[in-house]
């Protein structure tokens, strides 16, 4: 089966080859492998942005095939994130406070040791005790569940809702933005019971791989997420390849004729809109143990939109196109920002590009939308089709 | 004896003739207490002397506050002085005659500050008939900061002979409370109490929950005295709440907390083993108290109290409140006033919950309306509207700069801000919508690009700290209806302006040939292009106006909100939300949205008042569920052009 | 008549007061084919609005088929699937696809996503594809993009998508619009065959058109039926002339 849509969708192969290549490379220059070309705090930039490379095409599949432009597509991101972040962080405090307590003359009890848990994690909003939402955080299994679960059921349900009233075009946008809005102004309050805007700290380290490096950890992150970036481009290529694509570039382009059809394009967004948001998920369970720490401000509104910028000016509407939208803006976003870029001095003026990046960005995105609203991506087609 | 003589025979003069009586005397008669007074002592004298009646008593207490009075050594005569170099300027206290004499001689009484504030009190019966009005007053409230049972009989006295009619009301407010604790006969105090039950005053409400004050009792008895309520275990009273309340009165011996255990067990390991318990067993609670409790067999340790003991020593106690009040009537009055006060109370804070909802209402509404007249009628999303806000307040702070006079800088300012978003709404609609009408996410999009570039220039040229729009002085301040509604003038003005962009947008949609094109275009484009009517010039003029407005709301948002870079941002979810909610296209869906929005937020806080972010988050889940059963908004257009 | 396809009886419908459909009645029996005449203003779209559950009327009753199913309170794609295919005035085909897809999309299968998701391509699909294709005179075209076929060949497309929906009833609007000569021919002849097994109705202004088809035609005038029968009939009937020729001449 697989056979027949690569065949037919070239591009994939492309794409697979060259990720195997650029993992490759990276794996060779990284510190952990030895040559040490490749810092590993470089090494963990470029693992965070194939997370967002891998949400990145979620976003397109929902908005560049589907149609639904989604501001919420980051709140998945980021409750994937929280709930992995649950366990991480628990597990490890779990074995600092053994630790600490396993020098008193007489053992702890499991009480005294959760409450000793629960001061460190929950010390910072006045509290102590785990609240309901922390029932699993001890178990890896359950929160990796949740990692898919939690988004995957919140999509569901949001998308049945909001599909079912027929809310549509820049409506629904405005309601995905309610939705964050409204998840990020929860997490911000203390009794939120995720530590309000302390949000998870701490991420980077593993439980159970104290013993390695940073470098190795970060390299395991790294090839952890370009495996998921693979399987999740070989998934959504597979998905909106076949009729499934058709069905659904058809509700991008005209709802009401599919639905005249006989297909109940009710039942294909829900679909599509959670497929993509349990994605979003997983790639926010991948990134944030590599950005090492998570908070509420992570999931505001402008995250989702600068999500869409990413897909926009990368190409909507295929699968590499997001690709390079989001690796492109987000690697030159933290060049820009992170004064990587030379100051540009005009005698009476010095542009500071920390200063100046987001008139930049900004504009550019309105010149991108603009003047080729096929993105970058587009530029494919000019070097692919010429021969023929 | 003599002292005893004199009270008796002031209190007749004081009963019978009032006559002019010197002060000297009666000073000479506490001599030695005025002279070196204390504060445990001193009131006996300042009693005899108000009890005197003598026309130079207040003057007297004056200035022994202030130290102004001397006494002279020799024979012990007291005089007002001043000082003039090592000269003493002398007036006798009673005929004021003037004479001079040199310091020697003399000592100057300095009573100390707890002195002072008794004869400050003693003063203040007399300031309260004082001619001159502002003194008055002032002895009012200084009662009323420290009432105290001997200031309600001249009180009562001032109060007829009071000329000013605000001050007599506010007296007699006074002597209501002080009666309803002070009142020596239990009818004058219910009396007092039941007058004020339609009284919302914080004031009063304070009174009277002193009366009703009560303190928790812990009793092997049954309950007695004035009791408040007999708290029932359980539903009022923790067991362990209660236990501790044991302890506390000493009834019961203290409980050992399990954080103690574990302490007397590490200070008592003997060779790996606690009790005869070896250590390693020590790691679950029921093991460790057995471990206590053998210790404390041996006398190591005071005894466990069991759950059971604990159980048994509260249910044989009873737990009850009693009034420090003694007398039933007196509480009951005052629980039904207070009940009453409070039925007042609740009502007046619904209007106060309106007025406030009312101007976050307005608020939201001059944010959100010019989003509506882009979104209704253009179909655009624009979502740097908030920047537009953001332009205006801006602008308004620039014109400050250069016009220093509040007044003049803010009517200056409007128009100018108006002139600025316009512009740059017109700019805005020529270069990047007027490409992108058929392509609405898309509109979106670029003018998010357009959003996040306007932000940061702000912040590039205003820097990240707020900046300050100051509004004219005469906008200060609150219209102060009672103690539960009031509110800022501020306020009020947004509502006016508000109530003034509502009535233009109306006049210009429904009156002005614009407002037809406008209409005409919304309608039917093709039509209205085909009648001579152009679309492009329209729609320019139509986001301007909406951009002009959101410039105006800016200048209005910015005189009771801190400006800056981010303020468009916090305002600008809401606005979407305040037109989807009203329904698209028209000026009351967006009023009526508005409404909703504001009424709602200012609900929620009222339930929950210590989360404002929890409010905000319920606010928008309710609206996601209300666009579920109205997706079209409260006022939706209906039709065939609704179903496209 | 015991072979009634579609039953619309009594059905009105009003949009902010006023009467787009009042208190219309029509019969479809199958196989049938059926023109529906009238000015603008009609009601004729809304007549189609109603049958296929775009709008909900105020009153009046709609019932399908031999076990006389209510067609009210079904949703769009339930209606479709019932058998009911639907032809819009503009050519709505989707344009970004190839005509191969678009054929494919509609062509009678499980619609369910997963089923979708999992449909494989089969030899039989492609012979009914080849078919329709044939059909429509668009087999040479069948891997072309739908955005770039001329405006007669995307309404054959889009008839096309309805035969391969195999529906019972399919209705038409106005396919004639903006069609040659040659192609209005052509047009009226897939219509024509289409209604040898089918009902077919077909909205039209032109009387031309019309006239080809050959048919039984409705009048529709102020939401309500006018006349009925023949086109010869319903063209000499006095009302009828004065409706079309009172408009033209206003």
């Amino acid at each position: 089966m697989h056979k027949t849509f690569i065949s037919q969708n070239p591009s994939v192969l492309w794409f697979i080859a060259l990720l195997g290549l650029f993992t490759l490379a990276v794996t060779v220059g990284s510190e952990a492998f030895g040559t040490g070309l490749i810092s590993t705090s470089m090494v963990k930039t470029l693992g965070k942005t194939l997370c967002l490379c891998l949400i990145a095409i979620a976003m397109d599949v929902v908005w560049g095939y589907c149609g639904i432009l989604s501001l919420g597509h980051f709140a998945f991101f980021g409750i994937g994130g929280y709930a992995i972040g649950m366990w991480l962080m628990y597990a490890r405090t779990e074995g600092i406070v053994l630790s600490s307590l396993s020098g008193q003359a007489i053992p702890s009890t499991a009480q005294e040791i959760s409450d000793a848990i629960g001061n460190q994690i929950f010390g910072v909003v006045g509290s102590s005790d785990f609240p309901w939402l922390w029932a699993f955080a001890d178990n890896l299994f359950l929160q990796l569940l949740m990692v898919v679960v939690v988004p995957g059921l919140l999509a569901l349900v949001f998308g049945w809702l909001a599909f079912r009233s027929r809310v549509t075009g820049v409506y629904l946008s405005i309601l995905t933005q309610a939705m964050t809005l409204a998840l990020s102004l929860w997490l911000f309050q203390n009794d939120s019971g995720l530590r309000g805007n302390n949000g998870l700290s701490g991420l980077q380290n593993i439980p159970g791989f104290e013993g390695s490096s940073q470098a190795a950890i970060s390299l395991a992150f790294f090839l952890g997420s370009a495996l998921a970036l693979a399987l999740g481009y070989l998934l959504f290529a597979w998905v909106v390849s076949g009729k499934m694509g058709s069905v659904v570039q058809g509700i991008r382009d005209n709802e009401a004729r599919v639905r005249f059809l006989g297909y109940r394009v009710e039942g294909y967004k829900l679909f599509i809109f959670t497929l993509t948001a349990v994605v979003s998920g997983i790639a926010g369970a991948l990134y944030y143990p590599q950005a090492g720490i998570i908070n509420p401000a992570e999931l505001a509104p402008i995250a989702s939109i600068y999500l869409a910028v990413w897909v926009a000016i990368g190409g909507r509407g295929r699968l590499y196109g997001a690709v390079i939208g989001a690796a492109f803006v987000s690697l030159l976003s933290s060049w820009f920002t992170g004064g990587g870029a030379p100051a540009i001095d005009l005698g009476f003026y010095t542009i500071l590009w920390t200063d100046w990046w987001l008139v930049l960005l900004g504009v550019s995105f309105v010149c991108v939308t603009l003047f080729f609203p096929k993105g970058i991506g587009g530029l494919f087609d000019y070097l692919v089709r010429k021969p023929s | 004896m003599l002292r005893q003589f004199l009270t008796i025979f002031i209190w007749l003069g004081l009963a019978g003739m009032t006559f002019a009586q010197d002060l000297q005397p009666v000073l000479q008669t506490h001599a030695d207490e005025i002279a070196k007074p204390s504060r445990s002592s001193v009131s006996v004298a300042l009693d005899d002397l108000v009890a005197s009646g003598a026309p130079k008593t207040s003057d007297f207490l004056e200035q022994w506050q202030d130290k102004g009075v001397w006494q002279r050594d020799a024979d012990g005569v007291f005089f007002f002085a001043t000082e003039d170099g090592d000269a003493l300027t002398l007036r006798d206290i009673d005929t004021v005659a003037e004479t001079t004499a040199p310091k020697a001689g003399f000592s100057q009484l300095k009573p100390n500050g707890g002195v002072r504030r008794l004869i400050g009190t003693a003063l203040v019966q007399f300031q309260l008939t004082d001619p001159d009005l502002a003194r008055r007053t002032s002895a009012i409230e200084s009662i009323a900061r420290r009432p105290n049972a001997s200031q309600l009989a001249p009180l009562l006295k001032s109060i007829d002979p009071e000329t000013d009619a605000t001050l007599k009301a506010r007296k007699i407010q006074l002597a209501n409370f002080m009666s309803a604790s002070f009142a020596p006969d239990t009818d004058d105090k219910i009396a007092a109490i039941n007058s004020m039950s339609s009284d919302t005053s914080i004031e009063a409400r304070a009174a009277l929950n002193q009366l009703l004050s009560v303190k928790a009792v812990v009793s092997p008895d049954a309950p007695k005295g004035n009791v408040a309520r007999v708290l029932k275990l359980g539903p009022d009273l923790s067991q362990d709440d209660a236990y501790a309340q044991l302890v506390a009165a000493k009834l019961a011996p203290p409980t050992v907390s399990p954080a103690a255990i574990r302490d007397a067990l590490t200070a008592n390991i003997d060779g790996g083993r606690v009790g005869g318990i070896p250590t390693a067993q020590l790691d679950n609670q029921p093991m460790r108290e057995t471990a206590y409790a053998a210790l404390a067999g041996q006398g190591i340790v005071p005894p466990l109290v069991t759950q059971a003991e604990q159980t048994n020593a509260v249910e044989t106690h009873s737990f009850y409140e009693v009034y420090d009040e003694k007398d039933p009537a007196v509480t009951d009055a005052a629980r039904a006033a207070l009940d009453s006060i409070e039925t007042r109370v609740g009502a007046a804070q619904a209007v106060d919950l309106t007025l406030d909802a009312l101007s976050l209402a307005s608020i939201y509404f001059l944010a959100a309306i010019g989003l509506a007249i882009t979104f209704g009628v253009m179909g655009v999303i624009n979502m740097a509207h908030g920047e537009f806000i953001m332009m205006g307040a801006y602008t308004g702070y620039v014109v400050q700069q250069f016009v220093p006079d509040y007044t003049l800088s803010i009517i200056v300012a409007l128009p100018l801000a108006f002139a600025v978003t316009f512009a740059a709404g017109v700019a805005m609609e020529r270069l990047v919508i007027r490409h992108l009408y058929h392509r609405p996410l898309e509109t979106l999009l670029a003018t998010f690009g357009i959003s996040v570039a306007l932000q940061q220039l702000a912040k590039n040229i205003f820097g990240t700290q707020a900046r300050p729009l100051t509004s004219p002085g005469w906008l200060d301040g609150a219209w102060v209806v009672s103690d539960v509604i009031q509110i800022s003038y501020i306020r009020i003005a947004i509502f006016v302006i508000a109530l003034m962009f509502l009535a233009l947008i109306l006049f210009v949609l429904k009156r002005t040939r614009l407002g037809l094109e406008v209409r005409a275009v919304t309608q039917n484009p093709g039509m209205a292009a085909s009648m001579g009517i152009n679309p492009d010039r329209i729609n320019m003029l139509t986001f301007g106006l909406g951009s002009g407005i959101a410039g105006i709301a800016g200048v209005a948002i910015g005189l009771y909100a801190k400006v800056t870079s981010e303020m468009g941002a916090d305002y600008i979810v809401q606005s979407f939300m305040t037109v989807v909610v009203g329904g698209v296209g028209n000026v009351w869906g967006t009023l009526a949205g508005a409404s909703l929005i504001g009424f709602l937020q200012k609900g929620i806080e009222w339930f929950n008042p210590s989360n404002t972010l929890a409010a905000q988050t319920y606010m928008v889940l309710f609206i996601i569920l209300f666009i579920q059963f109205r997706p079209k908004g409260i006022v939706a257009q209906k039709g065939r052009a609704a179903a496209d | 008549m015991n072979n009634t396809l579609l039953e619309v009886s009594g059905v009105s419908v009003s949009f902010d007061g006023f009467k787009a459909i009042n208190s219309l009645s029509i019969q479809i029996a199958e196989p049938e084919l059926r023109a529906i005449i009238g000015p603008n203003g009609a009601g004729k779209t809304t007549f189609m609005d109603i049958i296929t559950g775009k709008t909900k009327p105020d009153e009046g009753v709609v019932i399908w088929g031999e076990r006389n199913i209510s067609l009210l309170g079904m949703s769009e794609a339930d209606i479709a699937n019932a058998g009911i295919g639907r032809k819009f005035q503009k050519p709505t085909v989707f344009e970004a696809q190839t005509v191969r897809q678009n054929l494919a999309m509609a062509l009678k299968n499980p619609r369910g996503p997963l089923a979708v998701l999992l449909h494989r391509k089969t030899p039989g699909n492609a012979a009914r594809i080849e078919a329709i294709a044939e059909e429509i005179g668009l087999s040479d075209s069948l891997p072309r993009i739908a955005g770039e076929l001329s405006h007669g060949q995307k309404q054959w497309l889009e008839i096309g998508m309805l035969l391969a929906q195999e529906p019972r009833l399919l209705l038409v609007d106005e396919p004639a619009a903006g069609m040659t000569v040659e192609e209005r021919e052509k047009t009226t002849d897939i219509l024509k065959r289409a209604a040898q097994t089918r009902a077919v109705v077909v909205v039209e202004h032109d009387m031309e058109f019309v006239r080809r088809l050959g048919c039984k035609v409705t009048v529709l005038h102020e939401g309500s039926v006018l006349a009925e029968g023949s086109l010869d009939h319903v063209t000499s009937n006095p009302t009828v002339i004065e409706v079309y020729l009172g408009r033209g001449h206003a």
